[in-house]
């Protein structure tokens, strides 16, 4: 009789015959034998040998079975070497100390071939058994070290990217997981190169890999795109045309943006399936809520997405409090979630908002739940002009060919007027020209302040001063998108000129509307105090260029840079 | 079965129960109850009374479903959401794709 699979076998006994007997009834089944005479030619045999079984007499000279046991378990380590102790031993607790010695079963003498077969063969089977679980785990080990390692490397190539913006400035408090990137959640800030504040809270479906994979093309957008010089709307249709174009269809991210202007008082914001974030009062009031409107980006198609936005009012102080799901839905050990209630009351006992970030997360402690590694929360506190650092703009040539003398007409008509932002564009175009370069945030300012002013007040003939509060905040807004939805004809016309002066150049820009135009001294003598929010941004565009003013019965507005 | 499947006598409605939570774990259930039908109906029906909760993956399996009826010209219907269940819709706006009621 021959076993399946040949073992080798190390038999211990002291007694030459029944050392001879057991050896050829073992290798009579096709198996290897070493013989040892006691305990400590036992242990010697085994360390140099490595046989895969062990029959051992418990009682041996020098040294017996039972430490022979203890050494050769000590030496196979993690491996299973079964023993199986011979013995004429059957008071029951001698055969207890086999066991307890690290034998796994026993035989008594006198042998029988049959008997020993079966127990050999039993033995193997558990020996495979340990041999197949030790080499799975060490499998699962060596993946899990792998992944962690492209975790890390992955995370590594992230941060580049994500840690590009300013997300530690001192105005944003925040609170990831390490691992936030793998947990779907994403957290974005730059400013922009005029000096406002691009914020991104993004949450995609599903995580791991996959999540971090769709983060990557959106931080790219995020940050190419706001150090250019794109508003909102543009980012959102580049970065939901880019999601739905490579995320399969049930994967989306549902994002939360914001623009934070200092200049205009203002928070530009856009909620796609994030849970409601909260404007809070310098004295830590709920003042309004930032509610999704919108599908998540990279759900609908181009053509059907919705780029609106809402603008609030948000003066320097003020604060925003955003955060994921993973706030909201943190579960108890009944399964309870803390939900919007509990915020909504940590909200409302809130005295101090600069505390606000820590009663949130104590709430969370106290609440009982087991932390989610999903938890994305962030406040933001509305900076001061001080606090301002304009992102350099991306300069995509060497600036070499620097034209000194041309000029440049672009007016922008009907339907255009309704989609298409021409500022980043003219900022672009007028890098070309070197001495211009340290100038990119005014211009960008100035750009934007003048080409808005034209299309608000001069096309649709918005008042200004409707926006001398918050509520009449509110009316303004809604009355441009509906006046901006409504217009057939209207116009804004931008002029560039530059042309070459003996130590440098000269940029004027003229920017003219197809509206009523308005009496230029009569709002120039208006007080401060009710330029406020409103005030045609005068005093700022006075202060960015070498010199401005308006003609043309106020239908055209001019700026002049010379360096 | 958490996902139960129902042929109207004209063949031309499916509706699909999805019993206790919604999320990952339904995933191949989910998937299984429109791909493995013999013919493709010409509306769908989400049945989730007995739905108590729903994760951002089953909104993303909803998004699967829509796209294998005709995506912008699919009739699929949501019915029976509880309050919970409906907030969750509400914040990703999925009104905006699907018949919610």
């Amino acid at each position: 009789m021959s076993a399946e699979q040949p073992l080798t076998v190390l038999v211990a006994e002291d007694g030459a015959t029944d050392r001879l007997l057991l050896a050829q009834i073992v290798r009579r089944q096709g198996h290897q034998v070493f013989t040892a005479e006691n305990g400590e030619q036992a242990v010697a045999l085994f360390a140099e040998k490595r046989p895969q079984l062990v029959l051992l007499d418990a009682l041996m000279p020098v040294m017996d079975g039972f430490e022979a046991a203890r050494q050769i378990k000590a030496l196979a380590g993690e491996a299973l070497v079964p023993i199986i102790f011979l013995t004429s031993l059957n008071e029951e607790e001698a055969l207890v100390r086999c066991l307890e010695a690290g034998g796994d079963d026993f035989m008594a003498k006198p042998y029988s071939a049959v008997i020993l077969a079966a127990k050999i063969r039993a033995m193997d089977r558990l020996r495979r058994l340990q041999a197949t679980v030790l080499a799975q785990r060490d499998l699962i080990t060596r993946h899990h070290h792998h992944l962690l390692n492209e975790q890390r490397v992955a995370k590594a190539v992230f941060d580049k990217v994500a840690h590009s913006g300013c997300i530690t400035a001192p105005n944003i408090r925040y609170l990831q997981s390490p691992y936030a990137l793998f947990n779907g959640d994403l957290l974005l800030a730059a400013f922009t190169p005029s000096g406002d504040m691009h914020v991104l809270l993004g949450d995609f479906t599903g995580h791991g890999l996959p999540a971090a994979v769709g983060a990557m093309p959106l931080a790219e957008v995020f940050y190419g795109m706001t150090a250019k010089g794109y508003g909102l709307a543009h980012m959102l249709r580049e970065m939901n045309a880019k999601l739905k174009r490579i995320l399969p269809v049930d994967m989306f991210c549902c994002a939360l943006l914001l623009n934070l202007s200092v200049q205009r008082g203002t928070v530009e914001v856009w909620n796609g399936g994030m849970p409601d974030g909260y404007r809070l009062s310098a004295d830590g009031k709920v003042v309004a809520s930032l509610a999704s409107r919108h599908l998540p980006l990279g759900v609908l198609a181009a053509e059907r997405f919705d780029d609106s936005t809402e603008v609030l009012p948000l003066a320097a102080g003020e604060r925003l409090l955003l955060l994921s799901d993973g706030v909201v839905d943190t579960a108890d050990e009944q399964e309870r979630l803390f939900g919007v209630e509990r915020l909504r009351a940590v909200l409302a006992a809130n005295r101090d908002p600069v505390q606000l970030f820590d009663e949130v997360m104590q709430a969370l402690e106290r609440f009982g739940g087991t932390p989610r590694d999903d938890i994305s929360l962030c406040d933001i506190r509305m900076f001061t002009v001080e606090e301002r650092v304009p992102a350099p703009t991306l300069y995509s040539d060497s600036g070499r060919s620097s034209p000194l003398d041309w000029s440049l007409g672009f007016a922008l008509r009907g339907e255009s007027l309704k989609r298409f932002n021409p500022v980043p564009y003219l900022v672009q175009l007028l890098q070309e020209i070197h001495g211009l370069r340290p100038l990119t945030g005014a211009l960008h300012s100035v750009l934007s302040e003048l080409y808005s002013n034209a299309l608000e007040h001069g096309v649709l003939g918005l008042d200004s001063r409707l926006k001398r509060d918050a509520h009449g905040f509110a009316d303004y807004y809604q009355e441009r998108a509906r006046r901006l939805d409504a217009l057939v004809d209207g116009f804004v016309r931008i002029d560039l000129k530059v042309e070459p002066l003996a130590s440098g150049g000269r940029l004027i820009i003229e920017v003219r509307d197809s509206g009523a135009g308005f009496d230029v001294q009569q709002v120039l003598s208006r007080p401060a105090s009710e330029q406020g929010l409103s005030g045609r941004g005068l005093k700022l565009v006075g202060q960015l260029g070498s010199s401005a003013g308006w003609r043309e019965g106020g239908r055209c507005a001019w700026v002049q840079f010379d360096w | 079965m958490a996902v139960e499947t129902d042929f109207s006598q004209d063949g031309k409605k499916l509706t699909i129960k999805i019993k206790g939570r919604f999320d990952f774990g339904k995933h191949q259930e989910f998937r299984d109850a429109y791909e493995s039908q013999p013919r493709r109906p010409d509306s769908v029906v989400v049945d989730l009374k007995d739905t108590t909760y729903l994760d951002s993956s089953a909104l993303g399996m909803l998004l699967l479903l829509r796209d294998h009826a005709g995506g912008d010209d699919s009739d699929v219907r949501v019915v029976h959401a509880s309050s919970d269940v409906r907030k969750i819709l509400a914040i990703s706006n999925f009104e905006k794709l699907f018949d919610i009621s």
